[in-house]
């Protein structure tokens, strides 16, 4: 099977005037096409930091990341701005829609982008795949936190991605809308064959993933395997 | 690379203008202020210049009317023999006209009045016309024995046609009232209106005589073949030599446009002070706008999307909003101009026809782009280097901007002031000044918002209560606006009062010293053999002779050996022409006066006429003609030469309403030379000036009254006009000033907000919440607009100093009216702000603001 992702001996450390904080410290673990993938681990174990490294959001300071047979470490910022948009797709705790632009326009952005000429017709398609297609000239601000999140749904499947990046996708949802998206968000990712890394302290939810991995301290703790387990 | 990822991503420029609207549309009620620091900025600019280029039109327009002819030859003195040559020459003149101030009585009221008799003979006008009411009177006064009278005067003193006015020792029926003529200057107009008569009348006045101060122009048509600049260049020079001038109509519009120009030039740098204040609210407006927009911006950039192309989203809609703004603004700036006629009417020799020129149009709308994107650059920066961590709630420094990159911003935006304003003034001195004045003031204001918020962090007030603590930790804490809020109202203050003491410096410098003993009526060229009967009416009224001040006219004939006219042939020669044409009006005394002071030299009161006369020059006489104490001059007093030198140097000031003089002789020189006299007194009332005048008017018709109390009126009249249009465009820099206050404070609104909800939500009351924000607003009001206005009193007592040269004491109006108010103003726009907190539940508040 070939590897999506490749961590190799990753590590980052933040400076706050003379003090050094070393977040993330020799993390290696691969990520094999079309895995679910779940990152867990209490507050201020690396997590989130992790899942920006290996979205390309940011430079590690050791070690080396290859995401679809790119190394990320050689990208120029704006290059690895063009791999996001072309291989990438993000779920965020916050949801992170454009609050100037309608669910559509939204969901159109990430086609738009990549020169595509059905954005807008793609773009209903998911709209409707996640039940919102009648809103879509809504902006943000007029629709619920499940409905925002599922707009970024529809817009974070909208440019095919090969993996797709979730930071804590129900974190501001509650329980029961939080399910609904969840399984919105499995249901699409298995049509779709696309690769989904999780970062979660969602426990049942990591447990939906094929692996998981748990950080403490910025070091791994357990890289498992929930099949094999 | 060695995948097949290009380094830009696929959306091309329809995409960012996509983006750049479907953002910009939905954002609409936050660009508004932006909008309005823009429109209001331009309209002042391209009011002002569309103005000023429709009068440079037409003056170029209408030269030929405003000078009735194609060109002039003119001289102060009946034209020579030399001069006759010339202008036979030329096929003789096609008119002919001579002038004179002269007082005039009416005798159907008694009273009298300065004009400025104008007698004509020939077609003129050529061009143009005489306007007058009968129109018939423009055409009859010539053969009709009579006088057509200034329109303002037949009014002034109830004079209908048919009464009649006395001219010297004739007097004549008024055939109508003249409402314009060319050759007829607005300003002197007001002081010295026309009487115009026929030229062969002239002689039977008896005002015809030495001394009195006469004008002969001689009028020509041009064949359409003509070079008139070829003629000025070849015929003009030998005319220097013989006193007299020509003037062509191309010319004499070119100097009035200039003239004008210079007016210009003045109030477009005051509307240029607005757009000015206007970039900094765009400034001010944009930094809100993309701080709001840096989230977006990271999502963008987790999409895919590069620093370029978010950067290009937000020009492309702060440039579409620039222009948009320009078009407003331009629009407004073409209709305001329609103003400027109304109150500027009376400076202007010809009725304005006011088109919509071209270039300001332009300028209006490339301003509008550029000045936005120039001035919204530096926020804008901030879209280039925000992190897309950003959106994962990872906290980085997103005002990290690179450093070169912000010098790079700030050197154009300087380079841009500099740029602009030496256009406008075409002087690089005065605008290197002019960016220099912004630099420093800005710096001082900036410096003084660093230096309180230090000083209050250092010397804490620990003891205060707890709202005056907490409303002054809101001036340092971060994301403070103190800086801000104390440049825009610094700035605001800074030129309204400016603005304000200048006026108070211009019509100072014009009231007369209300002294009893100072002279308000002044007697000119009174005859020698009147000089004791003129004194003798004055003082048998009971007024006193202030002066009797003897002047002899005299020309320049050497000047350290050079004749003037090999002077005028060295072009290399930097001696100002003026010094070689003028007939010097001369004194001689045997002491300093007060308005003098010797700056050089050594002060001789007498000296006999044989020997080489020590005479006293004033400080620019000097200067033009590149004198010094010791040199030698020569004088040509009507055939006789005058030997003298050069002892001493004088500075005159020449604002005093009283007789001054470049030139002063010794006494024990001049006394027996060809002279007439300028006598003065002091009259207590108007009845007893208007009493004198009839009288002195009909004993001595050749001697010119001038009354200085009506001169100051007329000079009143003048500046409250000029102080009109200088407050017209200073309401412009007022209003752009509140709605930077208004952006500022804008600026903090949200993070105020949240801070009085939690206050609110811990169970503070209205009042103290009420309270905190008042006298936090208080602190900036009082230190913005004090330091403004203290700023303003050391650069307007430098304008008096340097530029007025005069003395200046400050009014308290800035102080007790506009300290005062610009508080209260900044503190209703902060205390506006915070409306919602004190009537709404703070979660509503912090749902509807956060949205």
């Amino acid at each position: 099977m070939t590897k999506i992702l490749n961590v190799r001996n990753l590590g980052k450390i933040y400076t706050s005037g003379s003090k050094k904080l070393t977040v993330l410290d020799d993390i290696s673990f691969d990520i094999t096409e079309g895995d679910t993938f779940a990152i867990v681990g209490p507050s201020g174990s690396g997590k989130t930091t992790l899942l920006g490294l290996c979205a390309g959001l940011d430079r590690p300071d050791s070690g080396s990341i290859e995401l679809c047979g790119v190394s990320l470490t050689s990208l120029s910022e704006d290059e690895r701005a063009v791999l996001r948009n072309q291989k990438v797709g993000f779920i965020f705790q916050d949801f992170q829609l454009l609050p100037t632009l309608t669910a559509l326009e939204n969901v159109s952005v990430p086609m738009e982008l990549q020169g595509s000429k059905n954005a807008s017709k793609i773009a209903i398609e998911l709209l409707d795949k996640v039940g919102l297609a009648d809103r879509r000239h809504h902006y943000p601000s007029q629709l619920s936190g499940g409905e925002q999140q599922r707009v970024a749904l529809a817009r974070a499947f909208s440019n095919t991605p090969a993996i797709l990046f979730a930071d804590e996708p129900t974190g501001n949802l509650d329980e029961e809308t939080g399910e609904k998206v969840v399984q919105l968000l499995f249901d699409l990712n298995k049509d779709a064959g696309t690769t989904l890394v999780i970062v979660t302290h969602d426990l049942d939810l990591a447990k939906r993933n094929q692996h998981i991995l748990r950080l403490k301290g910025g070091k791994i703790l357990v890289d498992e395997n929930t099949l094999v387990s | 690379m060695s995948n097949n990822l290009g380094v830009f991503s696929k959306a091309g420029v329809r995409w960012l203008l996509k983006m750049a609207w479907r953002d910009g549309k939905a954002s609409g009620r936050r660009l508004f202020l932006f909008m309005a620091s823009i429109v209001l900025g331009i309209a002042a600019v391209v009011s002002i210049q569309s103005f000023s280029d429709n009068l440079k039109q037409n003056i170029a327009l209408q030269s030929k009317a405003l000078m009735g002819a194609d060109f002039i030859i003119d001289s102060r003195q009946p034209a020579n023999e030399r001069v006759v040559e010339i202008i036979d020459s030329l096929g003789g003149a096609d008119g002919r006209e001579v002038n004179f101030a002269s007082m005039v009585a009416f005798p159907k009221s008694g009273a009298t009045k300065l004009v400025r008799v104008r007698g004509i003979e020939g077609g003129f006008p050529f061009y143009g016309k005489l306007e007058t009411e009968p129109l018939s009177a423009a055409k009859k006064y010539q053969d009709g024995g009579g006088a057509l009278v200034d329109a303002t005067v037949m009014l002034q003193f109830d004079l209908n046609v048919g009464d009649s006015i006395k001219v010297g020792e004739i007097t004549l029926p008024i055939l109508g009232a003249l409402e314009s003529a060319p050759g007829d200057n607005a300003i002197s107009s007001s002081v010295a209106p026309s009487v115009i008569v026929d030229y062969g009348l002239v002689q039977g006045t008896g005002l015809l005589q030495k001394g009195s101060r006469l004008e002969y122009n001689y009028y020509f048509v041009a064949d359409a073949n003509t070079d008139l600049n070829k003629l000025d260049k070849t015929i003009d020079p030998i005319l220097d030599a013989e006193n007299a001038d020509l003037d062509t109509h191309t010319s004499t519009s070119q100097r009035l446009g200039r003239r004008y120009e210079n007016v210009g030039k003045f109030l477009n740098l005051v509307a240029f002070i607005a757009l000015l204040l206007g970039c900094v609210g765009i400034a001010s407006s944009v930094h809100i706008y993309i701080k709001e927009k840096l989230r977006s911006v990271a999502v963008l950039k987790c999409l895919g999307a590069t620093r370029k192309q978010t950067f290009l989203i937000y020009l492309i809609q702060i440039a579409g909003m620039g222009l948009i703004g320009g078009i407003i603004g331009t629009i407004a700036g073409l209709l305001l101009q329609q103003v400027f006629p109304l109150f500027l009417q009376s400076f202007l020799p010809f009725e304005v026809q006011l088109s919509f020129a071209v270039q300001p149009i332009i300028m209006g709308l490339l301003l509008g782009v550029f000045m936005s994107v120039l001035f919204a650059l530096l926020p804008l920066l901030g879209t280039w280097y925000v992190s897309p961590l950003q959106v994962l709630r990872v906290q980085e420094d997103a005002s990290l901007r690179s450093r070169k990159a912000t010098v790079l911003v700030l050197s154009a935006i300087m380079l841009f002031i500099f740029a602009f304003s030496y256009w406008l003034l075409d002087n690089l001195r005065f605008a290197l000044a002019f960016v220099a004045g912004i630099l420093v003031t800005f710096s001082i204001l900036g410096g003084i918002a660093v230096l309180f918020m230090k000083g209050i962090k250092r010397y804490f007030p620990s003891s205060w209560g707890f709202l005056a603590r907490q409303s002054l930790l809101n001036l340092f804490r971060p994301n403070n606006q103190t800086m801000v809020l104390i440049l825009a109202i610094g700035v605001g203050a800074f030129l309204i009062s400016t603005l304000y003491f200048t006026k108070d410096i211009l019509l100072a410098k014009a009231t007369l010293e209300k002294q009893d003993q100072s002279p308000n009526l002044i007697l000119l060229d009174v005859q020698t053999a009147q000089k004791e009967s003129v004194a003798k009416s004055i003082t048998l009224k009971g007024l006193p002779i202030l002066d009797n001040i003897p002047i002899i006219a005299m020309r320049m004939q050497r000047i350290n050996g050079r004749s003037v006219d090999d002077i005028r042939l060295d072009s290399t020669s930097t001696i100002n022409q003026w010094i070689l044409n003028h007939e010097f009006r001369v004194t001689y005394r045997d002491s300093l006066v007060s308005s003098e002071n010797l700056v050089a030299g050594e002060w001789i009161g007498s000296a006999s006429p044989n020997t080489l006369i020590p005479i006293s020059v004033a400080e620019n006489v000097a200067g033009d003609s590149q004198v010094v104490v010791g040199d030698s001059l020569v004088f040509n007093v009507q055939g006789v030469l005058m030997n003298t030198r050069v002892a001493s140097i004088r500075a005159v000031d020449w604002s005093r309403m009283q007789p001054n003089f470049s030139i002063v002789f010794p006494s024990g020189v001049l006394e027996n030379a060809p002279q007439f006299h300028v006598l003065s007194t002091n009259v207590p009332n108007r009845t007893a000036s208007a009493e004198l005048q009839r009288e002195l008017v009909g004993k001595f018709p050749n001697v010119t009254i001038i009354d200085l109390r009506q001169v100051l009126v007329i000079i009143e009249g003048i500046l409250d006009k000029i102080s009109w249009v200088i407050n017209f465009m200073a309401f412009f820099s007022i209003l752009t000033g509140i709605i930077v206050l208004i952006g500022s404070v804008r600026t903090s609104k949200y993070q105020r907000i949240k801070e009085s909800v939690l206050l609110r939500t811990l169970g503070a009351k209205s009042a103290q919440i009420l309270k905190i924000t008042a006298l936090e607003y208080l602190y900036l009001g009082v230190l913005g607009s004090g330091i403004g206005i203290l700023l303003s009193l050391i650069s307007s007592l430098l304008l008096a100093k340097w530029v007025f040269e005069t003395t200046f004491v400050p009014s308290w109006v800035p102080f007790g009216l506009l300290l005062p108010g610009i508080t209260i103003l900044v503190l209703l726009i902060g205390l506006g702000n915070s409306r919602s907190v004190l009537n709404s539940p703070p979660l509503e508040v912090l749902r509807k603001e956060g949205s």
